[in-house]
């Protein structure tokens, strides 16, 4: 049987349809397809797949399993390395890491290797009755601070493992950015919070409203009688641009904004969390976030949504099925285009104008492609006297994020890098004795399957430190 | 989930919970926030710390009815539960090695100020309250201000409570009077934060305004 050269495409919700609602916009393969797209599997001695994979998921294996109908098996073999899959099949950017090696790839489209994670997650989601069983304790107790992936991740291996593990969450839902800050119909809420009551089925504690640094500072979590801390809190820290009118009203970091309407629900009808809603939005940013926000943006009324990046299509650093969703959406991208002020009403004839101070427009200058930069991108340079003005009523900022400081400054002789990362060695241990670090609080804005890689490898290194050799 | 130990309205749109909250009243101090969500459903919102005690593990919070969110905290009863709070989160209030303050609240800004008279006063600092209002069924926190300063000055728009006039004018007359102030701390309007810093810049006084932001995560993390 000859191979399919593409993949077998992923149903979505019409755009014209998803563009009014939250609802998840990819609708999952069928068993049937699912199975049909793992027949193209080449099942390759290499596997070069999973060298792509940063926790190294047997690739391969799982796809036999689900070719053959055994799904069940196919998800054992899945959670054998990886603890959130219904996560990962979704927003991992595969098209980067395993699908990339993909021998098919060389020839035709590779295996839609994310899609065929997300069916086997969600089957077994769905079919499992299989309720976790709670470990005999092994007497030791770990404090996690974050419950993003990374968090989650080495909670649920060493909880596995018998350790008592609390996880300290400083907002009032576990997840991290899974719930915060990624969109509801990218990844549906109801997905973390399974992963989230797994782990409490394991016997994880999961303390929120306690700000680390803050309510209880890491020495106090020693002090309780925790043996090892692992610190997972994330890059919330919104980078703004320090361009004239960025603290006009109508202008927001990405973060706020998808707070708002992720975890604070405002996308919902009946929330009573104000957020600005309609009108034309300018988004400043290419990453996942600024597609996650323009594709908010539009969801929540608004009647034209600009995408401003400074570079071209092909620098854009977004996933590209998010990318191409959003265009299917109808968001506009501006691209080579660079904000230079944010534009405000001010009425002096009547300064009582409840518009004064709220913004009213964005001046952008057109720019050009120069020389490779230090991070091999081409390096965007102004086109002079190029400049021209988008009448906007909010602004959204989505060019990056920090890891969060509040730690750092708490925590005495815990080094940092220059950028803010904790920094760690190959264990994931950080200048402090017995407190360990992963995911974007050491990185800085990267990917879920990292942060989780993260969590694993710290996870495997606290046993080690606390229970030695012998496990 | 907090249990609410006392409501009281203090006026028609400013009222006060004292809830349980061991960890954040073991950490509090003057000038501090915690994060409130009244309920499930709603927003996350900063409020000042009013009050703390460390021993009977509770958190006052003052807040003014302004929108959704603070309603639905108002309709919220002794014996009931706010849904979340979060902190202590914010820089406390630099108190230490003051001898002789001024501390100067407006409106609804006296719930700041209040904490950090009292802090100082507990401290052995002679504290100068100033406390304004547009009128006498504004007024809060008197009998708290009388107990925790040396000298506490009523004003009001009207003349209902205490000396008709503005808390920059008793603040003036109170320099002029001679007081050698170590620093001035003001809470309140923008704009009369403003007047107090105009009057102190004359005199040279350090003053320290209280800027109550915009922010949902009180992580620092927030616009």
């Amino acid at each position: 049987m000859a191979i399919d050269p593409n993949k077998h495409p992923m149903p979505t919700q019409a755009p014209e349809e998803r563009a009014h609602n939250f609802r998840e916009v990819a609708l999952g393969y069928t068993l049937e397809v699912a199975r049909e797209e793992a027949s193209r599997c080449l099942n390759c001695k290499n596997q070069p797949c999973v060298k792509g994979c940063p926790v190294g998921i047997h690739i391969p294996q799982f796809i036999q399993a689900l070719r053959k109908g055994e799904i069940e098996e196919a998800y054992q073999i899945i959670s054998l390395t990886s603890s959130l899959p219904a996560i990962c099949g979704r927003v991992c950017p595969q098209e980067t890491q395993c699908e990339q090696q993909c021998t098919l790839g060389i020839r035709y489209e590779p295996v839609g290797i994310g899609r065929l994670e997300r069916f086997v997650a969600d089957w077994h989601n769905e079919h499992s009755t299989e309720a976790p069983q709670k470990p005999e304790s092994n007497g030791h107790r770990v404090a996690i601070v974050g419950s993003g992936p990374s968090g989650l991740t080495c909670a649920g291996d060493l909880a596995k493992k018998g350790y008592q593990v609390t996880v300290f969450e400083a907002l009032h839902t576990a997840g991290g950015v899974l719930v915060y800050g990624i969109p509801e119909f990218r990844l549906p809420k109801a997905i973390v919070a399974r992963e989230v009551e797994t782990l409490k089925a394991l016997g994880v504690d999961i303390e929120t409203n306690v700000i680390i640094g803050k309510t209880l500072t890491v020495d106090e979590l020693f002090e309780q009688g925790y043996e090892a801390v692992f610190i997972g809190s994330g890059a919330g820290l919104p980078n703004f641009m320090g361009i004239p009118g960025e603290s006009l009203k109508g202008v927001y970091s990405a973060n706020e904004y998808l707070t708002r309407s992720n975890l604070m629900k405002a996308y919902r009808d009946d929330a009573d969390t104000p957020i600005m809603k309609g009108g034309s939005v300018a988004v400043v940013g290419g990453g996942n976030v600024a597609m996650d926000a323009a594709r908010t943006a539009l969801r929540l009324g608004a009647e034209h949504v600009y995408i401003v990046y400074r570079r071209s299509m092909e620098e854009l650093p977004a996933r590209r099925e998010e990318v191409e969703h959003a265009e299917e959406e109808g968001i506009d991208f501006r691209l080579l285009c660079n904000p230079v002020e944010v534009l405000g009403w001010n009425d002096p004839e009547n300064p009582r104008d409840p518009k004064n101070g709220f913004v009213k427009a964005m001046r952008c200058i057109r720019m050009q492609l120069g020389e490779p930069d230090a991070s091999g991108r081409r390096r965007p340079v102004e086109i002079p006297g190029s400049e021209f003005t988008l009448d906007v009523d909010t602004v959204v900022i989505a060019i990056g994020t920090s890891p969060n400081p509040l730690i750092k400054s708490t925590t005495e002789g815990l080094e940092v890098n220059r950028r803010g990362g904790i920094v760690i060695n190959e264990d994931g241990l950080t200048s402090r004795k017995n407190v360990y670090a992963g995911g974007d609080a050491v990185t800085g804005a990267a990917t879920v399957i990292s942060a989780m890689g993260a969590g694993k490898t710290a996870a495997a290194a606290i046993d080690k430190a606390l229970c030695g050799e012998q496990n | 989930m907090n249990k609410i130990l006392v409501r009281r309205e203090l006026n028609p749109t400013v009222t006060l919970l004292t809830v349980e909250a061991p960890l954040i009243a073991r950490k509090a101090e003057p000038g501090q926030f915690v994060i409130v969500r009244p309920d499930a459903e709603g927003e996350r919102i900063p409020l000042t710390i009013a009050d703390f005690d460390r021993e009977a593990g509770t958190v006052t919070i003052i807040f003014q009815i302004v929108g959704a969110t603070t309603e639905k905290l108002n309709h919220l009863m002794e014996g009931g539960c706010v849904q979340d709070i979060a902190g202590p989160l914010g820089r406390a209030t630099h108190t230490e090695g003051l001898k002789k303050v001024a501390v100067v609240g407006g409106g609804v800004g006296c719930a700041i100020a209040y904490p950090v008279a009292k802090k100082l006063f507990e401290q052995g600092a002679e504290v100068h309250a100033v406390a304004g209002f547009r009128t006498k069924d504004l007024v809060i926190l008197e009998d708290e201000f009388a107990a925790h300063s040396t000298l506490f000055c009523r004003m009001s728009d009207d003349g209902s409570w205490g000396e008709k006039g503005l808390v920059t004018d008793a603040l003036k007359q109170l320099i002029e009077a001679g007081n050698q102030y170590d620093e001035v701390i003001t809470i309140g309007p923008l704009i009369m934060m403003k007047f107090v810093c105009a009057i102190t810049k004359q005199y040279g006084i350090k003053t320290v305004a209280s800027m109550n932001p915009i922010m949902i995560d009180g992580t620092g993390t927030a616009a």
